[in-house]
Formats: structure tokens, sequence, C-alpha cells
């Protein structure tokens, strides 16, 4: 199986659905002549030309808007945001209008456009460039959220979202674009909706997304030294949830902690932890727990910065902490 | 600047401590490190440890009263200095003016000087400042625990709950290592697995862990079932529901079981003396004396002889009674009831023999009011018209003994080197181990066989 970069990835996933649908094009920041801005469209300029590959103005909610009336008309675009910290400028656009355009146009209109771009924090970008807004957009009826963590799911992940008749939200993670992972020969899609047991185990269920996943494996690595089998799920489709996937996880361990880069309130783990409670209740030894970013805006010193984020050490500690070992 | 010592707070589960002995006088100096007093709590008894240099200005009580914690016990401050305002602080309940009180924890010697169980002699604990001084403040996993058992609540995760459910443990008995003393599932998997095994001796060498500092039980092995499977039913099996006799026979048995450390002793009694006298009774007086009546005086009369088995436990200590009240096992249609026996000691055989027939007839009848059932001291169940050799009675709590009782067998026995015809009974004496110890049940059998087999002497 090849091993890829997660960058890589995802530029195979758009190529493929280019070549496969006419109607499929990309618009961003300095995806064409810069070659992406992560590199992630490394290459599409010269294979698809600047009808598919179109370089935009710095306006997200002009070029998301018009991705919005492309998709309106039968076109499949791939609308790129440098982060999805400025789609908070185009936020109308993606909840007003490509959520709802179905719901209010009473079926007559459809609107499959994926978003994508990295989220959450990279290093010291500070307050504005580093917040997590997937629980933004998985408030919000008529979006999906996907939110892939290694090259494997981002490939399978980008194909789908693609081709899903619903507007897409696909957050990637910028400090993740170099990971590198094996991907299965050929094509392949991962279904949406669809989680996956990062690692089997049977003392506590650990939940994480995008980077959240390798701070799970981590910890669990640590847990694994004490005598402590940590089960790491990854639910890689924040809306719609494999909530099944996670019932069937903590009715089996009994214990959860959810690991979340977004801040505490209203966050995805809140919902997530809410629906464990609903399924689980009789199942849980401990309430759920969880490990967030602490409630304050990106500091720009490294150190600081770094210790407001979940680490392997936190969420191993959070983990014995709901077995009631100290 | 005088200042106020407290009762210190010397372990977790400390509320009050008794003041043992002041080893200083009035008047002394101190310095960082004399010891002060001796102060006993409830795991042991400790040096209290002066944390200042002063002088002991005055003691505020005596040796041997007993103080919260928290509470005052002594001023310390420099020769001379007027503590009347101090002292009318404390006379005034409690309200102490903050400027005259100290807050700083007292220091605990790291030496108790008799030590009990787990003491965790090494953390020093804060003393209660003394504007809480007169209340009782236990703090929060202390509290918890005493609350709990105070207002009847258990906390327990839901997964314990179930837990516990399905294997028939009942939380009560229970110690949950959890905060604010809260069940959890290895709690209830500990209790599972060290129910079955106490001793029959009296070497109890497990404590269950009553502290969450104590080291855990390894993690359970998980179940992956969510219950085990019902055992499967055909056509032609019934379900009765269960009555009330039968849910409380389930619920106070469970109880026994499971709180109770029981242990068995198994004694023969060689029954030819007794019944011949019974045979002698009957020809007599005409009264038919069973072979039940002639053991429930034994044992009454054994029970005064060893008093301490005619006991019951309780969290204040372990009452001895001076009546001896004998339920007695009846069986009746779909259960069990012990009617009691009163003054068994004090009644003659005819009495007893009377009162029991009495008793079991209302039994059989449902006729018992509930105050003919309650208040035994100790209890006596016999299979032997049924036909069993010997068996083990499980206790009825609050009771901390019960006899159980075979059939007489006629078999061949060694009598002066010869093999003749013997009547042999069983006697098994079920013990709670918290109350009654080996030597003692022994002392019981012992006795209760030793009349048995002299039945001339329950006459007395």
């Amino acid at each position: 199986m090849p091993v890829v970069e997660y960058r890589e990835a995802l530029r195979q996933a758009m190529e493929e659905e280019m070549l496969r649908d006419p109607d499929v094009f990309l618009m961003g920041e300095e995806v064409g002549f810069y070659n992406g801005a992560y590199k992630v469209s490394k290459g599409m300029l010269e294979k698809f030309g600047d009808k598919r590959i179109i370089d935009s103005p710095i306006t997200e909610c002009g070029f998301a808007g018009l991705g919005v009336g492309a998709a309106m008309v039968g076109m499949r675009p791939i609308i790129e945001f440098m982060t999805w910290n400025f789609s908070l400028v185009a936020i109308d656009q993606i909840v007003n209008h490509a959520a709802k355009i179905r719901q209010m146009s009473g079926g007559q209109f459809n609107c499959p456009v994926t978003f994508r771009g990295p989220g959450g924090a990279a290093h010291q970008l500070a307050a504005q460039h580093s917040s997590a807004f997937e629980s933004y957009y998985a408030h919000i009826p008529g979006l999906k959220v996907v939110m892939p963590a290694n090259p494997k799911d981002a490939k399978g992940l980008l194909k789908s979202s693609i081709r899903d008749e619903n507007p897409v939200c696909f957050i990637e993670g910028e400090t993740m674009y170099s990971d590198k992972g094996e991907i299965p020969d050929g094509e392949y899609t991962i279904p949406l909706g669809v989680g996956e047991i990062k690692r089997e185990g049977t003392d506590c269920t650990i939940i994480g997304w995008s980077k959240m996943v390798n701070i799970g494996l981590a910890a669990a690595e640590i847990l694994a030294t004490q005598g402590i089998n940590a089960e790491v799920l990854d639910p890689r489709t924040i809306r719609p949830l494999d909530e099944d996937l996670i019932v069937a996880s903590v009715k089996k361990t009994g214990r959860c902690v959810i690991l979340e880069e977004g801040y505490p309130f209203a966050g995805v783990g809140a919902e997530i932890a809410y629906r464990i409670s609903q399924r689980c209740f009789d199942d849980l030894d401990h309430p759920v727990a969880r490990l967030t970013s602490m409630d304050v805006s990106a500091p720009y010193h490294r150190q600081v910065e770094n210790s407001i984020r979940p680490t392997p050490e936190k969420a191993a500690d959070l983990v014995k902490k709901v077995l009631y070992l100290g | 600047m005088a200042q106020l010592l407290d009762m210190p707070k010397l372990s977790d589960t400390m509320t009050e401590g008794v003041l043992r002995k002041w080893q200083k006088k009035e008047g002394d100096s101190v310095d960082p490190g004399d010891v002060v007093a001796e102060v006993e709590t409830d795991k042991a008894t400790m040096d209290y440890e002066a944390f200042d240099s002063g002088v002991l200005l005055k003691f505020l009580v005596a040796d041997g009263t007993t103080v919260p914690v928290g509470g005052p016990i002594a001023i310390i401050g420099k020769a001379g200095e007027d503590i009347s305002a101090l002292l009318a602080s404390i006379q005034g309940g409690g309200a102490a003016k903050p400027a005259a009180v100290a807050a700083k924890p007292a220091a605990v010697a790291a030496k108790p000087a008799a030590v009990a169980a787990p003491a965790p002699a090494s953390n020093p604990a804060p003393v209660a400042t003394a504007a809480q001084s007169t209340a009782n403040r236990a703090p929060a996993p202390v509290a918890a625990s005493a609350a709990k058992a105070d207002q009847g609540k258990i906390l327990a995760s839901p997964l314990a709950r179930r837990l516990a459910d399905e294997l028939g443990i009942a939380l009560r008995s229970v110690t949950g290592t959890g905060p604010g003393g809260r069940i959890v599932e290895r709690d209830v998997k500990f209790a599972s697995e060290t129910r079955g095994a106490v001793p029959a001796s009296a070497d109890l060498s497990f404590v269950p862990p009553a502290d969450s500092s104590l080291p855990s039980p390894v993690l359970p092995e998980r179940r992956t079932e969510a219950r085990p499977a019902p055992l499967p039913t055909a056509p032609g099996d019934q379900l009765i529901p269960l009555t009330l006799m039968r849910k409380t026979i389930a619920r106070r048995l469970v109880e026994s079981k499971s709180q109770i450390p029981h242990f068995y002793l198994t004694a023969e009694a060689d029954m030819d003396a007794a019944m011949g006298f019974r045979q002698q009774v009957s020809e007599m007086h005409g009264a038919k004396l069973s072979v039940n009546d002639l053991v429930l005086k034994a044992t009454a009369l054994a029970l005064r002889r060893v008093p301490e088995c005619n006991a019951s436990w309780t969290d204040e200590g372990i009452v001895r009674f001076t009546r001896v009240d004998i339920g007695m096992a009846v069986a009746v249609e779909d259960g069990l009831l012990t009617p009691v026996i009163r003054n068994v000691d004090g009644r003659t055989l005819g009495q007893i023999a009377e009162e029991a027939r009495r008793l079991a007839g209302l039994a059989r009848d449902r006729k018992l009011k509930p105050e003919d059932m309650t208040g035994s001291t100790f209890s006596i169940s016999n299979m032997g018209m049924l036909g069993i050799d010997h068996f083990q009675a499980i206790i009825n709590p609050p009771e901390a003994g019960i006899l159980a009782v075979g059939r007489v067998r006629k078999e061949p026995v060694v009598k002066n080197d010869q093999i003749v015809i013997g009547q042999r009974m069983a006697l098994t004496l079920s013990c709670d181990h918290r109350v009654i110890d080996g030597a003692a049940g022994a002392k019981l059998m012992q006795a209760i066989v030793g009349i048995l087999e002299r039945p001339m002497t329950l006459a007395f």
C-alpha cells in the first residue's frame, strides 16, 4: 500500500474526482499559481487549467457565495478557505445559504458544495488564527462536517464529501499536512457518518477527532505502560455523528474521555457527552470527562500557547481519573 | 499574641478526639516539637506536638475530655499575657474574633503511641479555625460516608448499581472508593470476589479498602455482555410471584450472608442420657418433651454461662444481653418463620415445650404477631425431623449466632473399647466473627453438648 503525505492524499482525492466529474472545480486563495497555500493543490493548475483551478481574490464571502451559486445550478465546487478562521467572513454564505437553500426552496435547489481547508491551531498564529470551528458548523441543520485525522481518511472522506449532495464543511489540520500514512491501493471512498476505532481497548473510551486522534493514541501508549488498556475512537464525521459506534464502545468500557481542540462551552464534546448520557446511563462507572483547550483565546507566546492545549499526558491523567486511579 | 490550640484532625475519618492526658502543665514553656498531650482518635493514640514555642497559658479541657475536631483545647502565648478576651470569645459560644485566632495547622507527631490499622501518620492534618470551633465539621470524604449512613443514600455509579444487582450484592455492604465514598465498579467486583473467602478460622487478614489512598484492586476484567442470559424456559415452567415473606427472607438472608462474617463450629452430642431423660419425663409427668425442647433449654443455660455469645454487633459497640430470648425456626407453607420464646433460661422444660408448641401452631396458622417474631438474642433451627444429619444455618441479623440441630442418629459407637449402639446428634453453631471468636463459640458448644449429655443439669 502506498505511503503518502496527508496533503498528497487530499490532492489525489480532488484530482480523481475532477477526472471523474467535469463539474468539479476548485476555487480559493493561492490554489492555482502558488500551488496551494499548503501545497495541497500542487500541480493541479497545470493539469486542469484555469477554468477548473481558480485563484480568487481575498474575498471569502464572495467566492463562498460564488460556490453556492455554482452548486445551485449543477456544478460541484470545492471552495478552499486558507484556514477555517477566515470562513467567518463567509459564514453567512455557508450557514444561511448553502445549508438552507434546499429547505427554503422546497427541494428545488441543491447545494453540493464542499468547503475545505485547515482548521484549528497551527503554531503561534495567535488569537484570531487559531480557533476550532467545527462546533459552529455542526450546530446547523443542512450541513455536514467531516474531519479526517490521517491520509487514508483524508482521501476517502474528501471523495465522499465531493460526491455528497449536501454542503460539506471539510476541516483538515494544518499541522497534519506532512503526516505520512498508508492509503489503500486503487480507488476507494469512506462513507460519511461512519467512525473508526483507531485502537481497540477495554478500560476506557477515548474519543478524539482530527489532531486529537494522535493525542489520544499517545495517551493510550502512556496508559499501556501503566496497565491500562484504552480504546481510541475517531468519529471521522462530526455531523452526522456515528452515535452507534460511540455507544457500543462506551457500553463496553464503561468510561469515556473526550479530547477536543476547541473550547469547552457548547463544543462538539458536549453534544457527544449528552448522547452518551442518554444511551449509556447504566453503563457508566464515572461521568463522561472532557479535555478541551483552555477557555481562552490562543496566546502568541509559544509555551503559553502550548499550555492551553490538550496533551497526551493530560489526557492520560484524565483517563486515570475516570478509572478512580488518582 | 495568645492563640488557641485546637483539637487537630488526625485522620480522614476523625470527627472528635479524646484528650487522653496532658503531658505538660499549665504555665510550662514549650518549643516546637515538644509533646504537649496525648490525643486518642478513632484509629490510634497520637502525640500532639507543639508547633510554636510559647507558654501554655491555659488548658481548656481536662484529661479524658472528648473534643470535636477543631474545638479549642488550650491557649498558648507569652508568659503573663492577658487572655481574658480570648477566653471570653470561647465562652461566647464559638463565634471567636478572627484576630485572636490561630489558623495554622498543628504539627502532629509521626509516631503514634499505639497504632491500630491504617493510620495515615505521614499526613499532618490542618486544624479547623476557632471560628468554626464548636461546629463538628467533617470534611467531604468523611462526611460522605457518615452522611451516607445517616441519610440512607448510597452513592454508586450506575454501572456499579447494575453490577451489584446482577451479582446479588447489597450495596450497603460494599465500601466505596470513589469520591464521596461512591461505590464504583471495582468495589462491587472486589466485594464479589472476596465475599466467599472468609475463612472459618479466626484470622481475617484482609480489610476492605476504606481509604482511597490505599492501593486499589487490579482493574476487573470487563464483562462484554450487558447481563447474563436467564435460563431458557419451556412450556409448563411457572413464574411464581414473590410473596412478602419470600422477599423478606431473601432480603434479610442476603444481608446476613453479605454483611456478617460467618464461621461454623460442629460438635456431636451423645444423646443416650438425654433420650432416656425424655422417656422418664414422659412416664412420670405424662408430658412429651421434644429433643428441640431440651436443646432450647440447654442452649439458654449455656448462653448464661457464655454471655459473649448472647450478644449483638452495633457500630457503637457489642451489646451483651441479660435476657435469653431464643428464636425458633418453624417451617410453614412456602416459607419459614422464627417466633421467639422469651426468657428461655428462666422457664422450666415443661413451660418451654408448651410455649414452643403454641408458637409453632400460631406460625403455621399465620397468626403470629410482629412482636412475636422480633427481639431474639439467639436462634435455633432444627432439621432433625426432616432427616438431616447436620447443616449450617444462616445467622438472623442482628443476632450473633444460630445453632443448627441435626437428627438423633442410632449408629455403632465405641464405648469402653466395645462397639455398641449409640445415639448421636450433630450440632453446628454459626457465629458472627465480629462478636464471637472461635474460642467463645467453642465454649458455648462445649456447654450445650455438656448439658445435653448430662440432662439432669437441665433442672437448673
